[in-house]
C-alpha cells in the first residue's frame, strides 16, 4: 500500500459553475433578504411537526437561521431528541454563547449553535434564564464539545450548569472575582492585581 | 520541566506529574499541559489555557464595527485574513450588503494564500516537533514569499486590516496578477519540495503513524473541525458543505485521511495547500474588473438582530455570532474559535500514548493560542 492510498480524495465538483455566476449577478441588482434555502425550510417543517406537542418550545426564523426557543427544564430532552432523531441528526455542537440582557429584561440568553454533518443543516437554539439565578442543565453528556464552552460561560458570565458543580476556572485565573463578560462588569475601574 | 511525585491509587507504581509549559517552545504559545505518567505511558492530562485571555469579545462591545476588524486580526495571528473575512461576512449578512465581484475574488485569493502560509508554518514547526530542523527552513521560506506578497497588497506582513465591511481596503497593485502567478509557481515547487522532504521520511513515519488516533465520530463529538476532523475521514469543509463568499464557483477537492492519526493530520494539510493553489489559479483567471467596495456608510449601523456565520479558517470551522441592537457598536460578539474546540480532544488523543509523543500529538492539532484564549 503506497502512502497516497491513505488519502481518499473526495472530489467535489460544482456542475453548474457558469450558471451560478450568472444567477449571482442578477441578484446583485436587487438585494433582498436571503430566504431560507431548501435545507432550512425542510428543517423548519420537520421541527414544527416534531415539536407540535411540546408547549414549551417555539420555532421561528430570523434572517437565514432557524431558531428554536426552549425552556430550560426541557433542554436535555430536546437536545437528546435533536441528536438522535433521524430527521435531525445534529451530531456537532458548534458553539455556546451567552448574551447578557440583565439591564433590559433581567435575563441571560444562552444560544446553542448546532450543525448536522450528515444533512448540512444548522439550527440556533435559545434558552432564557432569569438573571438572579442563571441555572441551566448541562448538555456535556450529550455533546462533549460543550465542555469548555460551558466552562467559559461559567467563568465569564457566572452561569451555573446543573450536573457540573465546582467547575474550575478555564480562561480566568484561580481566585478571580466577578464575571467579566457581563455588561455590569466595570471596563476600566478595577484593580488587576 | 518540573517533576512532582505522587502515589498512584491503582498499583504500587508511582505516577509522575510532569508539568509542560506555559513557557515551553513546543507548546506553540502560552499553553500549559499537566501530564500524569505511569512509567512512560500517559495516564491522564489536564490542559490549562487562558494565559493569553485579553477579553477580545468584551472589547468588541465598545468598538464600532469598522474598528473590530483589526481586533479579529489578533485572534488567529497566523490566518489573519481568514479571520477578517469571517467578521466582515457576518456584518455584511446583517446589513444585507452585496460585495462587488472584484472584491470577492481578491478576498478569496488572499484568504487561500493565507491558508497556504498558515499550513507552511505548521509544516515547518511540525518538522521541528518531530526533531527535524530542515523542514522549518523550507516552510518559512515559502511562508515568507506569501507574506512579501501580502505586504505589497495590504501594507502589512501580518496585521493586515485589509478586508473591510463591504469589500476590501484598496485595489490590488498593478502587478498583482503577475506577482501571484510567479508566487504560485514558486509555491507549487515549494509544496513538492516540502512533501518529498518530510512526508515519507522513515523516522517521521515511525513517530507519527498510528499515534494520537481519534475516530471520526469521537472527533465530531469533541467539536473538532478542519484538517484535524478530515484526517479522521469525515468529509466536512465549510467551503463546500455550507458555502460562503464565492467558493461554490471553484472546483477543488477535499483531502480526507483514513486513520485519524498524526500523520494523516499532517498530510491532509499538505494536500490542502495543493487544493488552495488550484482555487487561486481559478480565481486569478476569472478576476473581474470593477469596484472593490460596496457603498457602505462610514459608521455602520446594522439593524437589530443576530447573525451566525461559519467559515473555514486554516484551523477549522471559524464561527462568528453577532447580536446587534441597532447602534453603531455590536451588543455581543462571540467567536467560535476552531483551535479552542480542537484542543478539547487533546485529552482523548493523548490517553495511553507515550510521553515522548505528547509534543507530536499537540503539534498535529495546530493550535494558535491567540484564538484559544481570545
Amino acid at each position: 500500500m503506497t502512502l497516497t492510498d491513505h488519502l481518499i480524495r473526495a472530489h467535489h465538483t460544482i456542475m453548474t459553475r457558469r450558471s451560478n455566476i450568472s444567477s449571482k449577478s442578477e441578484a446583485e441588482t436587487s438585494p433582498t433578504v436571503e430566504p431560507l434555502d431548501q435545507k432550512g425550510s425542510d428543517l423548519l417543517k420537520n421541527l414544527k411537526l416534531t415539536f407540535a406537542e411540546y408547549s414549551e418550545t417555539e420555532v421561528s426564523v430570523s434572517l437565514d437561521m432557524v431558531v428554536l426557543r426552549v425552556e430550560p427544564e426541557r433542554l436535555v430532552d430536546v437536545c437528546e431528541l435533536l441528536k438522535s432523531n433521524e430527521k435531525f441528526l445534529f451530531n456537532y455542537l458548534s458553539c455556546i454563547t451567552v448574551v447578557d440582557y440583565e439591564e433590559q429584561e433581567e435575563l441571560f440568553e444562552i444560544v446553542y449553535h448546532l450543525v448536522s454533518i450528515d444533512y448540512h443543516h444548522k439550527l440556533t437554539m435559545k434558552v432564557s434564564l432569569p438573571s438572579n439565578s442563571p441555572v441551566v442543565p448541562s448538555i456535556f453528556k450529550i455533546w462533549k464539545s460543550a465542555d469548555w464552552f460551558e466552562r467559559e460561560a461559567h467563568d465569564l458570565f457566572g452561569i451555573q450548569f446543573k450536573g457540573r458543580e465546582n467547575l474550575p476556572p478555564l480562561l480566568l485565573y484561580e481566585g478571580f472575582e466577578g464575571y467579566p463578560g457581563r455588561k455590569s462588569f466595570p471596563f476600566h475601574d478595577y484593580e488587576e492585581w | 520541566m518540573q517533576v512532582h511525585q505522587q502515589t498512584s491509587e491503582h498499583s504500587d507504581a508511582i505516577d509522575l506529574m510532569v508539568n509542560m509549559g506555559p513557557q515551553h517552545p513546543s507548546t506553540h504559545g502560552v499553553f500549559r499541559l499537566v501530564i500524569w505518567v505511569d512509567g512512560e505511558r500517559i495516564v491522564r492530562v489536564e490542559p490549562h489555557i487562558g494565559y493569553l485571555h485579553r477579553g477580545s469579545e468584551k472589547i468588541c462591545e465598545s468598538e464600532q464595527y469598522n474598528q473590530i476588524v483589526t481586533l479579529f486580526d489578533r485572534l488567529d495571528y497566523v490566518g489573519n485574513l481568514n479571520n477578517e473575512l469571517a467578521f466582515c461576512l457576518a456584518v455584511e449578512k446583517l446589513t444585507e450588503t452585496v460585495v462587488p465581484e472584484r472584491a470577492e475574488y481578491i478576498r478569496v485569493i488572499l484568504c487561500e494564500l493565507n491558508r497556504i502560509a498558515s499550513h507552511m508554518l505548521f509544516y515547518g514547526v511540525y518538522g521541528l516537533d518531530a526533531g527535524a530542523t530542515t523542514p522549518m527552513l523550507y516552510g518559512f521560506r515559502e511562508r515568507e514569499r506569501v507574506q512579501e506578497l501580502f505586504e505589497s497588497v495590504t501594507g502589512a506582513r501580518m496585521m493586515h486590516n485589509y478586508i473591510r465591511i463591504g469589500g476590501v481596503k484598496e485595489d490590488v497593485p498593478a502587478d498583482f496578477e503577475k506577482n501571484v502567478r510567479k508566487l504560485l509557481d514558486d509555491l507549487k515547487q515549494g509544496v513538492e519540495e516540502c512533501d518529498s522532504l518530510l512526508s515519507q521520511n522513515e523516522m517521521f513515519l515511525a513517530r507519527t503513524k498510528g499515534v494520537g488516533v481519534i475516530s471520526g465520530d469521537e472527533a465530531l463529538d469533541y467539536g473538532v473541525t478542519g484538517p484535524a476532523l478530515r484526517a479522521s475521514g469525515v468529509v466536512e469543509d465549510v467551503r463546500v458543505t455550507d458555502p460562503y463568499s464565492i467558493y461554490e464557483r471553484f472546483d477543488f477537492g477535499i483531502p480526507v485521511g483514513s486513520m485519524g492519526d498524526c500523520w494523516d493530520r499532517y498530510f491532509v494539510r499538505v494536500e490542502e495547500m495543493r487544493e488552495s493553489i488550484k482555487i487561486i489559479e481559478q480565481a486569478l483567471s476569472e478576476l473581474p474588473k470593477g469596484e472593490i467596495s460596496a457603498k457602505v456608510r462610514r459608521i455602520v449601523r446594522p439593524p437589530a438582530g443576530d447573525v451566525f456565520i461559519r467559515t473555514e479558517s486554516p484551523r477549522g470551522d471559524l464561527g462568528v455570532y453577532i447580536v446587534s441592537d441597532g447602534s453603531d457598536k455590536p451588543y455581543r460578539v462571540k467567536v467560535r474559535p476552531p483551535s479552542f474546540a480542537n484542543l478539547q480532544a487533546l485529552e482523548y488523543m493523548l490517553k495511553d500514548t507515550y510521553i515522548a509523543d505528547a509534543v507530536l500529538v499537540l503539534g498535529s492539532i495546530d493550535i494558535i493560542m491567540g484564538e484559544v484564549d481570545r
